[in-house]
Parts: C-alpha cells; sequence; structure tokens
C-alpha cells in the first residue's frame, strides 16, 4: 500500500502541474478552430451554405433537441441499434465461449472469424434488405452482423487468456457447463467481455445508421440523408454533432463502467 | 513430422474447410427441394456459375483497380498526415497533453457518417471516396506514431546523446526506426479502415469500383450476381488483410 502511494505521488504530481497550460492550450484550439470556421463562413471562399456560422449550426442544434419528432427517430435508432447488441452479443458471446473453450474449434473455425471481420459490412445490406425487408429489421441485422465479430473475437481471446487455476477449481466443485460459465469464464474475462461490447456497439452504431441512411424512412441516419438531399447543411452539422456526442459518450461511459481505464492505468 | 504432429496440423484445418464445403453443399440441397427460396437465397451453384459472368461483364478487374487506386491514394495521404501529426505530437509534449485524447476520441467516432457532409463538399466524385478513406484511417496512424515514438528504449535516445546527435539526427537515426514498426502497425490499421469505408461509401452513393457494382447487381435484382460480387469483396478484403499482416510480420522484430 505504502509502496503503491509512493508510487502514485509523483505520477499524480506530473499530470498535475501541467493541468493549467493543457486547459488554456484546448481552450485556445477551440477558439482559433472556431474563429477559422466563422472566418471561412463569412468570407465565402466556400459555395454558400456549405460553411455555415456556428450561430447557425448552434441554433439548429437547438431546433432539432426541442423537436419531438427527433426523439422518435432517435427512439428508432436506439431500438434498432439495441436489438442488434442483443442478438450480434449474444451469439458473439455463445461463439466466443466456444471457440475460446475449444483448441480444436478455434483452429478450426476461428480464422474464419479474424478474417471476415474487418471487411465492410455495409456490402452485406442488399442480402439483408432480401432476408428481412426494407423495415426496422434489415437495420437490425445490420447491426448485429457487425456487433458479432468484435464481441466473439474479443471473448474468444479472453477466454483463452483466463488463469487455468480458476478454471480447475471450478471443476473440482463440479461445475455444470452453465456454472462455469457465470460463475468462472464470464466474471474472470470481464475485461475482454466490456472491451468487446464497446468495440461491438460502436461498429453496431454505424452498420444500422449506415443501413438507415441507405434506405429507410425513419432514424437518425435517415434524417441526416433527408438533411442532405435537402441541403439542410446546419440541420446536417447538429446531426452529427449529436452522433458524435452520443457515440464517443457511448463508447467512453462502456470503457469507465467496465474499468478499462483502470487496466490502462495499471 | 510426426503422425500425431500432421495430425494436430491438418485436422482443424480439414475441419474448418470440410464444415464450409458441408454448408454449402446443405443450403444447395435446401434451396433445390425448396425450404429455402431460391428467389432470395440463390443457389451456391448459381453464384459459383455467375463469377466468370461478373468478372466478363462487369469489368471487376476495371473497377478493382479503380477502389485500388482510391484505396490507394488515402493510404498515401494517411501516412504522410497521420505519421506527421504523430511525430509533432511527440515533438510537442503539450499538444500532445491537450489533443491525444481529442485524437483517441476520433478513432472511436462514426466518421463514415460524414459522408453526405463530404459529397456536399467534394461532390458524387472520388474525390469524396478517398477523402472519406483518409478521414477513417488518420486517427490510428496518429496514435500508434506517437506511441511507437513514445516507446523509444530510453537507452538508444541516451546513445544518440552520447553521440551528439543533432534533433535531426537523433530522430532520423534513433527515433524513427526505434518506431517504425509500431507505426507500421497503424498504417495497417489506417489502410483497413480506409479500405473499409471506401468500398462502404462507394456502394452507399453507388459510384466508384467494387462497391458500387454491388450496389448496381442488387438493383437490377441479379441475385447470383449480387452474391458473387459480395464474395469477390470479401476475398479482396482478405488478400489485402493477409497480405499487410505478412508485412507487418516481416517489419517487427522477433519479440
Amino acid at each position: 500500500m505504502v509502496e503503491t502511494r509512493g508510487l502514485s505521488l509523483p505520477a499524480a504530481r506530473s499530470w498535475a502541474l501541467p493541468l493549467r497550460p493543457v486547459t488554456a492550450l484546448r481552450a485556445a484550439i477551440i477558439l482559433g478552430l472556431g474563429v477559422i470556421w466563422q472566418a471561412i463562413s463569412a468570407s465565402g471562399w466556400l459555395y454558400r451554405d456549405v460553411v455555415p456560422s456556428l450561430l447557425t449550426i448552434g441554433s439548429a442544434l437547438y431546433a432539432i433537441l426541442s423537436d419531438p419528432t427527433f426523439y422518435f427517430h432517435l427512439g428508432t435508432t436506439a431500438y434498432e441499434i439495441a436489438i442488434a447488441m442483443v442478438i450480434g452479443g449474444l451469439s458473439g458471446l455463445a461463439v466466443g465461449l466456444l471457440l475460446g473453450g475449444s483448441r480444436l474449434l478455434s483452429r478450426a473455425y476461428e480464422a474464419y472469424l479474424y478474417y471476415l471481420g474487418p471487411c465492410p459490412k455495409i456490402i452485406f445490406f442488399p442480402i439483408m434488405i432480401m432476408w428481412f425487408g426494407v423495415g426496422p429489421g434489415s437495420k437490425v441485422a445490420m447491426g448485429a452482423i457487425s456487433c458479432f465479430f468484435p464481441v466473439a473475437l474479443n471473448i474468444a481471446g479472453g477466454m483463452r487468456e483466463i488463469d487455468k487455476v480458476l478454471i480447475r477449481v471450478g471443476r473440482s466443485f463440479r461445475a455444470n457447463t452453465w456454472q462455469m460459465v457465470t460463475k468462472i469464464y464470464l466474471p474472470a474475462m470481464r475485461h475482454p467481455v466490456i472491451n468487446g461490447v464497446r468495440l461491438g456497439l460502436g461498429v453496431a452504431l454505424i452498420g444500422t445508421l449506415l443501413a438507415e441512411t441507405k434506405l429507410s424512412n425513419r432514424g437518425i441516419g435517415f434524417l441526416v440523408i433527408q438533411a442532405y438531399s435537402i441541403f439542410n447543411m446546419p440541420q446536417m452539422y447538429a446531426l452529427l454533432i449529436i452522433l458524435f456526442v452520443i457515440a464517443i459518450g457511448a463508447n467512453a461511459l462502456i470503457g469507465q463502467l467496465g474499468g478499462l481505464d483502470d487496466i490502462k492505468a495499471s | 513430422m510426426t503422425a500425431s504432429g500432421a495430425k494436430d496440423r491438418f485436422l482443424p484445418a480439414a475441419l474448418g474447410i470440410g464444415s464450409l464445403f458441408f454448408f454449402v453443399a446443405l443450403l444447395e440441397l435446401l434451396i433445390r427441394v425448396g425450404i429455402i427460396n431460391r428467389f432470395i437465397v440463390p443457389m451456391p451453384s448459381d453464384i459459383i456459375a455467375a463469377f466468370p459472368r461478373v468478372v466478363i461483364e462487369e469489368h471487376v478487374l476495371q473497377r478493382f483497380l479503380l477502389t485500388a487506386g482510391e484505396a490507394f491514394s488515402a493510404s498515401i495521404l494517411v501516412a504522410i498526415v497521420g505519421v506527421a501529426g504523430g511525430v509533432v505530437l511527440h515533438r510537442y509534449h503539450l499538444l500532445r497533453l491537450a489533443t491525444e485524447t481529442w485524437v483517441a476520441a476520433i478513432a472511436a467516432a462514426p466518421l463514415v457518417l460524414m459522408y453526405p457532409l463530404y459529397l456536399v463538399i467534394f461532390g458524387r466524385s472520388a474525390l469524396t471516396i478517398v477523402m472519406m478513406g483518409f478521414t477513417a484511417g488518420l486517427a490510428p496512424v496518429i496514435l500508434k506514431t506517437l506511441e511507437g515514438l513514445l516507446a523509444t528504449r530510453r537507452v538508444l535516445i541516451n546513445v544518440g546523446k552520447s553521440f551528439n546527435l543533432t534533433r535531426s539526427q537523433q530522430f532520423w537515426k534513433i527515433l524513427f526506426p526505434a518506431a517504425l514498426p509500431t507505426i507500421f502497425v497503424g498504417l495497417r490499421l489506417g489502410l483497413i479502415f480506409a479500405l473499409i469505408n471506401i468500398v462502404g461509401v462507394e456502394f452507399l452513393i453507388n459510384f466508384g469500383g467494387l462497391g458500387q457494382l454491388i450496389n448496381e447487381l442488387a438493383e437490377r435484382y441479379d441475385l447470383a450476381g449480387t452474391y458473387a460480387a459480395i464474395c469477390f469483396v470479401i476475398l479482396v478484403s482478405i488478400g489485402v488483410f493477409l497480405f499487410t499482416e505478412r508485412l507487418e510480420r516481416w517489419l517487427r522484430p522477433v519479440d
């Protein structure tokens, strides 16, 4: 404990010292970017309305956030992503546990997941439309496919990292498969699971929203492409800001809840 | 090689390939007997038969070269700007403290959703696709370059100092070579991100190479052709992934 304190103090001091200059620099960068943006907007160098003023974007942001229909679209997208996460996450969990628990299965099938993982999933959208229709089903399917790969690969990798002693303890207590999964495997690989969910959420969000931009009449993706089609640039910027805040916030929140920041710090 | 060693090596591969063939054969059978609707899922034999047609009639080679050219252009931009960005952040400590978390946040953001914005700015052209690939691939290169430079062993830097190397010599003779394997990991990630986004945006805006091919075939309701084109894109993605993986292993020193 004393050693830990002794180690943590200088680290805390080194981070505490540059706090003010860092904050000042951040404020300066944001201010500088704002001024540049405003100058470009006022200069008319780019096509009219492509770079609207910050005030216009702020007004659009306020208008969107105070419009009840926005929350209907947000709810639709959130619902699709949630269902996609459940389907993709649970199937990824099951496959990850199977592959992580068996050397033979891992060596037989994991390479397929590993190499299919980085493929652009949006190319499967025409198939998903044929299978699940043009409604929310195809968007959910896109999100689920996107989410499946990072979850499965992280869990398979995490399971192989589990301390063998824990597994032997579980077996010595004659735990059945369900008990092994819930009492040993999942608690022991909390970090890979959370990391998989975090990555899965990111790609499920992208998959679902891209599918909405391609073919949909509801959802945030639909709003973005609608703003493009009527050339409502302030609305498009405002929607993108909202999307990025939600995506980055959710990513950070899952990371914090799962204690991923603790791993980085240690 | 012992018999058990050979068995241990080839059994998983045989099981994987065997399962794939079994799945394809089962699918063919289920479609033929009418359990799966052939107007939703085409027969695997039809998909295989569609390959030569798609390759010849749809000019797959030209499309592939177009996508590869876009990916190459985006990768060059990503490499130049990303590595330079990482070097600048390494050079200016305060700037790194102020912006590293921002770059990490950008890496986690769904940047591809900016494609309608890029359509407005750059028009429905290859430039939109290249810029989208560039945007998607930039953050990992910056972060990995920074990581590689920061991870340079202290002893190497001290050796440089003992030889009274200038700042430029210190960078080119010590820091950059030491960070190169990690920088390449970033470049590989950047290339993969760029490629995913390039094919995705081609599909979404129906313009360009392989992504557009899938969209066109799907709009014509050419089922077998659509599936064949998707298989082709998957094969290309796997090929690029394998190639960059090999290259990375070659560059990385043995741990």
